[in-house]
């Protein structure tokens, strides 16, 4: 406000410097009562606000950090700590001393390399996927194809590996091998089933209907049901196969006839236009979807499959009852230890937060996308 | 069409053809695999529950260790396929597991029915009660009216209702699915009373803060001879598995250690009952598929039945269970194997 | 073109007509299509049967006639362990209907309640909201039952203790104690009243609108209608000599005893579903405000339509369309969701005969097959309903 007014002088019509506005409507104070106590029903949704922060937050950060322990060899030495400052915490020193079980699960301690190796290999696969400014995408795509068989083949082995049975896989790294064979595998037949359901031929499309229903209609947890306890009866007499296995082929089909569904929304937001301009260019049905129709429909339906995703990767934690170890399941196996007995919020806690960071990552990373790919109509 | 339809039915045909191979016998499966699965429970201290490396560790954990190292050689080669209440029976009939040592109660039921062949009792338990001492109670007979914590897809709330119902009480049922929880929910007060395995009750009172505040009423209200399992059908691996459970129980009888199992292997002694067991008079491993040195594995590799009570849940150990009816008969117990002869 | 073709393409040995005839491919797809399915089931079922065989199991629902031999804490009708499994099963069905049923109310009203908020101007409550939503949607629905349990169960006091409220509600980590209404045979004349006064209103409605439309006329529906289901039986109530008495829950021994009860169970899985399909629906709420233009309100408002009018004819009607398909859904996902009853013991159709009975018997087939059935006829209701609904909204739209 360089201009300011001189007093006593006079101005021609339209040179009048201009005012800077009232001092209560701009900077903090303005932005104060325009935001927050601008109404009797403002000022009581504050208070509230305020109050409701004051009653959660200062004890929540206490328990989880002030007040917590993060050394000792058992709750009880947590516990000495605690009363001697006559506060309660969380003990830490449990999570701590059970990491590597939270992480690795009952994976060989000498094979634990390979876990890491292909956690970055993921990683790795990741980047040309999803940051497209990646340089020689196309033939860093072909290596993020390959990857989750080298993957495969590095965490259960053989070919020169020591094999490790898939029941010692467990902790974080089995959610994240739920997840991701989850999310690789239900995405084709997501898709599949999507254009199974809009085809034209009526038994094709039945088919798809009904199966996609079905798994819609019934809860996840009773197919893990049906793969731990009934599975195994329809397989061949004398054969039987991994639970490991088993499980990931429910949570498979379960997310793809949920992604089936979204995508099916995002093929009818396609305009019939768009068919009828593919069919009169003379292309194929297989041509007209993978370069017409296809990408259209994926484009406006990737909010919806990266929520499909985020409710698979959050899902993965129901295996713990059909028995498999996963970050919970560690967590009470760890709890059935007489050292460590009673830290179940300890558990939770810890569970909860390592959800929390990355089903936010998804979401942030799903958000961008959506704003990049917002071409307008 | 016809092609089709040709197409269809062959592809059936071919489809259904596959299966049907008959299977080998489970010892043959678990040779030429070189490895057994155990299935254990998903955590139960002192019983099966991996310890801070990951390691499976515990009672039951240990004689599945002995079947292996009688079978394979090598008391590592276990798969442990943890399982609850609920997944046990499921997984050993649809072949997951070889064995079953899982605190499993012996019942008729479960024998015919669900067609498991048991092998033998090697834990004698029966239900009890625990009630925090504030409480007053002095016998189970007081606690009409009270909230029970119970570990469901176990016989204990069967006994439980029938036990209430027998001596016209009522009471709450609260059905949790592990020990755990229903230690939580039994140390808040969601319920008067924990009610489960005298062995068990143990262990959890072991493990509470503060032990003494808490009673075990003198009532046990039923028999529980937890034991191993097999799918019923097949004998071979019934009897070999049968034997492995009797030679543990025999060998801490006749004195036979993991300490001194090796010397009696190396050298015929005068007792027969001692050689038969060490190998060293008639071929007994034969029998049962195996060779001569079976039981001496089983034995060096994780002791005899009185050491692996010890070392997992004896007076010396948090849940600091006494003998009890699972002494030897010799002392008062009933424990009584079938002897290797 | 077509029609000369078509001849020539009859004559053409199959395999030709397969590859390059769009109508007998199509046809062809759809065979094999079916032929492989119909093969994959005769398979699958050859080898089931042939797996019960050889353990000597048969596929037989015969057992749902013996006892049951397990008691249920919360049986909604009578219930014991002499009582058969298929009484267990309409118990577990009870039991996830009743929390699947409040749990949507909950789950709507909080929902509705914080998606309004997310659009408040007030900078402070729209972020706690906010921040809320974004911890609830990002963590797994287990975690939150398994953390209310817990803090149901651990802040909570013991019946010694109990928060009791003038002596009538008791709160205590045993449950919700609340007076349990016993009814006289009088009191049949109140249930006539209340079903008269809800038909009386359901006619009013349709003749106050006639009226309207006809003449411009606005009857005060929403007061007369209160009226007639309200305060009408109220009185007949009072005429008919207040037949209805209280029954007290009272601590005797162990426990509160008599009276009603919400279990801790009961309301912490209630509470962690609601909670948690509240935070999406909040969303799915203020995605559907956000869609009706501002143009609608000011437009509303120009023509002079009160406020409170203005949102419930002209802003909730369209917002409700944008709502509804995702909201039910939400709802279907609600009561899929109830089945993690069973992590904190709560008595649901997937504990009861998908749990104990299944446990209990070694009936893994014939259980499953029960849990998977109703759990499909749940969700083809609800959906149906809810598409019912969603038509009726649709007939709005001009």
């Amino acid at each position: 406000m360089s201009s300011a007014i001189e007093e006593g002088k006079t101005y021609e019509p339209g040179t009048y410097p201009d005012l800077p506005p009232p001092a209560s409507t701009v900077g903090i104070i303005g932005w104060v009562r325009e935001n927050l106590l601008s109404s009797t029903a403002n000022i009581v949704l504050t208070i509230l606000a305020a109050y409701l922060i004051w009653v959660v937050v200062p004890p929540s950060l206490n328990w989880l950090f002030f007040n917590a322990v993060f050394e000792g060899a058992s709750r009880d030495e947590c516990r000495a700590v605690m009363n001697e400052a006559g506060v309660k915490g969380a003990c830490w020193a449990f999570i701590g001393h059970r990491f590597e079980l939270f992480v690795y699960g009952f994976y060989p301690e000498a094979e634990r390399w390979r876990v890491n190796v292909s956690f970055f290999l993921m990683l790795a696969a990741l980047v040309p996927i999803l940051y497209d400014k990646t340089p020689q995408r196309g033939r860093m795509m072909i290596g993020s194809a390959i990857a989750p068989f080298v993957i495969g083949w590095l965490l259960i082995g053989g070919l020169g590996l020591e094999p490790v049975p898939t029941d010692k896989f467990g902790g974080i790294m089995l959610t994240l091998v739920i997840g991701v064979t989850g999310i690789v595998g239900s995405l084709p037949l997501g898709i599949a089933l999507a254009l199974g359901r809009a085809s034209h031929l009526p038994a094709l499309r039945m088919v798809c209907v009904v199966f996609i229903e079905f798994i819609r209609g019934v809860p996840l947890i009773t197919l893990l049901f049906v793969a731990s306890t009934m599975l195994n009866y329809f397989l061949p007499p004398g054969t039987t196969f991994d639970l490991l296995l088993r499980v990931l082929i429910m949570v498979t089909l379960f997310a793809s006839a949920y992604l089936a569904e979204v995508v099916r929304g995002g093929l009818q937001a396609i305009p019939k236009g768009q068919q009828e301009a593919a069919d009169s260019m003379g292309l194929k049905y297989w041509q007209s979807m993978r370069l017409i129709i296809l990408p259209q429909a994926l484009k406006i339906s990737i909010p919806g499959i990266v929520n499909t995703f985020i409710g698979l990767y959050k899902d993965s934690t129901l295996v713990i009852i059909i028995g498999m170890f996963d970050p919970i399941g560690v967590g009470r196996a760890s709890l059935a230890d007489t050292k460590w007995q009673g830290l179940s919020t300890e558990v939770y806690v810890f569970v909860a937060i390592f959800f929390f960071i990355s089903c936010i990552a998804m979401a942030r990373y799903s958000l961008y996308l959506e704003k990049k790919l917002h071409t307008g109509h | 069409m016809k092609l089709f339809k040709t197409l269809a039915v062959s592809a059936a045909v071919a489809l259904a053809s596959t299966s049907g191979a008959a299977t080998a016998g489970t010892l043959e499966d678990v040779k030429a695999r070189g490895e057994l699965n155990c299935i254990v429970t998903t955590g139960v201290a002192g019983f099966a529950a991996p310890n801070d490396a990951g390691r499976w560790e515990g009672f039951d954990v240990d004689f599945c260790r002995a079947t292996a190292a009688a079978v394979l050689g090598d008391a590592n080669k276990v798969k442990f396929v943890p399982t609850t209440g609920k997944t046990r029976f499921t997984a050993l009939n649809a072949g997951e597991g070889d064995i079953l040592y899982r605190n499993t109660t012996i019942t008729m039921s479960r024998d015919a029915d669900l067609k498991l062949t048991f092998l033998g009792v090697n834990y004698y338990d029966g239900q009890g009660f625990m009630v925090p001492k504030a409480l007053g109670v002095t016998s189970a007979k007081q606690l009409d009216g009270a909230s029970v914590c119970i570990q469901t897809g176990t016989t204990t709330e069967l006994n439980l209702a029938d036990y209430f119902r027998a001596n016209n009480m009522s009471y709450e049922p609260v059905t949790i699915e592990t020990n755990e929880e229903g230690q939580v929910n039994y140390l808040a007060g969601r319920c008067d009373v924990y009610t489960t395995d005298a062995s068990g009750l143990a262990s959890t009172r072991g493990s509470f803060d503060n032990p003494n505040a808490h009673i075990i009423l003198p009532e046990i209200i039923s028999k529980e001879p937890l034991g191993p399992a097999v799918r019923q059908g097949d004998d071979a691996w019934a009897d070999t598995t049968r034997w492995v459970l009797n030679v543990l129980i025999e060998a801490e009888e006749l004195g036979i250690t993991s300490g001194n199992v090796k010397q009696h292997a190396s050298k015929a002694g005068n007792n027969p009952s001692i050689n038969r067991i060490a190998g060293t008079e008639g071929s007994y491993g034969e029998m049962i598929g195996l060779d001569k040195q079976w039981a001496v594995r089983a034995i060096s590799a994780v002791g005899n039945y009185g050491e692996i009570f010890e070392r997992n849940i004896g007076v010396n150990t948090p849940l600091g269970l006494a003998r009890g009816l699972n002494a030897q008969w010799t002392d008062g117990g009933i424990l009584y194997a079938a002897p290797a002869r | 073109m077509e029609a000369t073709s078509k001849p020539t393409v009859a004559r053409q040995p199959l395999w030709y007509r397969v590859v390059y005839d769009k109508e007998t491919r199509s046809v062809a797809i759809q065979v094999l299509t079916l032929a492989l399915l119909f093969a994959f089931f005769f398979y699958i079922v050859r080898n089931a049967v042939i797996n019960l065989e050889t353990i000597g199991k048969g596929y037989s629902f015969k057992f749902l006639w013996e006892a049951s031999n397990y008691d249920i804490n919360q049986h909604l009708i009578d219930y014991d362990s002499r009582s058969p499994h298929w009484r267990a099963t309409i118990v577990g069905i009870m039991n996830t209907l009743l929390v699947a049923i409040t749990g949507v109310i909950v789950a709507t009203i909080v929902g509705f309640v914080m998606g309004v908020l997310r659009l408040s101007h007030n900078w402070l409550i729209n972020k706690v909201v906010y921040v809320y939503i974004e911890y609830v949607r990002n963590v797994p629905v287990l975690l939150h039952i398994l953390m209310v349990h817990g803090v149901i169960v651990n802040t909570l006091p013991r019946p010694k203790n109990a928060i009791s409220l003038e002596d009538t509600f008791f709160l205590t980590n045993r449950g919700f104690y609340t007076p349990k209404p016993l009814f006289e045979p009088a009191m049949w004349a109140v249930f006539i009243a209340f079903v008269i006064g809800i038909g009386f209103t359901i006619w009013f409605r349709h003749y106050a609108k006639k009226v309207q439309d006809a003449t411009g006329k606005i009857y005060p529906v929403f007061w007369i209608s209160l009226g007639a289901i309200i305060v009408v039986p109220i009185l007949v109530y009072f005429v008919v000599g207040s037949p209805m008495t209280f029954e007290m829950a009272e601590l005797t021994g162990f426990n509160f005893k008599g009276g009603m009860v919400l279990r801790p169970e009961y309301l912490a899985l209630t509470l962690a579903l609601a909670l948690y399909t509240a935070a999406f629906i909040a969303e799915i709420v203020r995605a559907g405000i956000q869609a009706i233009s501002h143009g609608q309100t000011e437009a509303a408002y120009a023509l002079g339509i009160k406020p409170s009018r203005t949102m419930s004819l002209v802003i909730i009607p369209q917002a409700l369309r944008v709502i509804i398909p995702p909201l039910s859904s939400q709802y279907l996902n609600l009561t899929k969701n109830s089945s993690l009853a069973i992590a904190i013991g709560y008595m649901d159709i997937v504990a009861t005969i998908g749990g104990i009975s299944l446990n209990q018997t070694g009936r893994e087939m014939e259980c499953m097959t029960i849990v998977l059935a109703l759990y499909l006829a749940f969700s083809l209701m609800i959906s149906a309903f809810m598409n019912w609904y969603n038509k009726k909204m649709k007939l709005v739209e001009r």
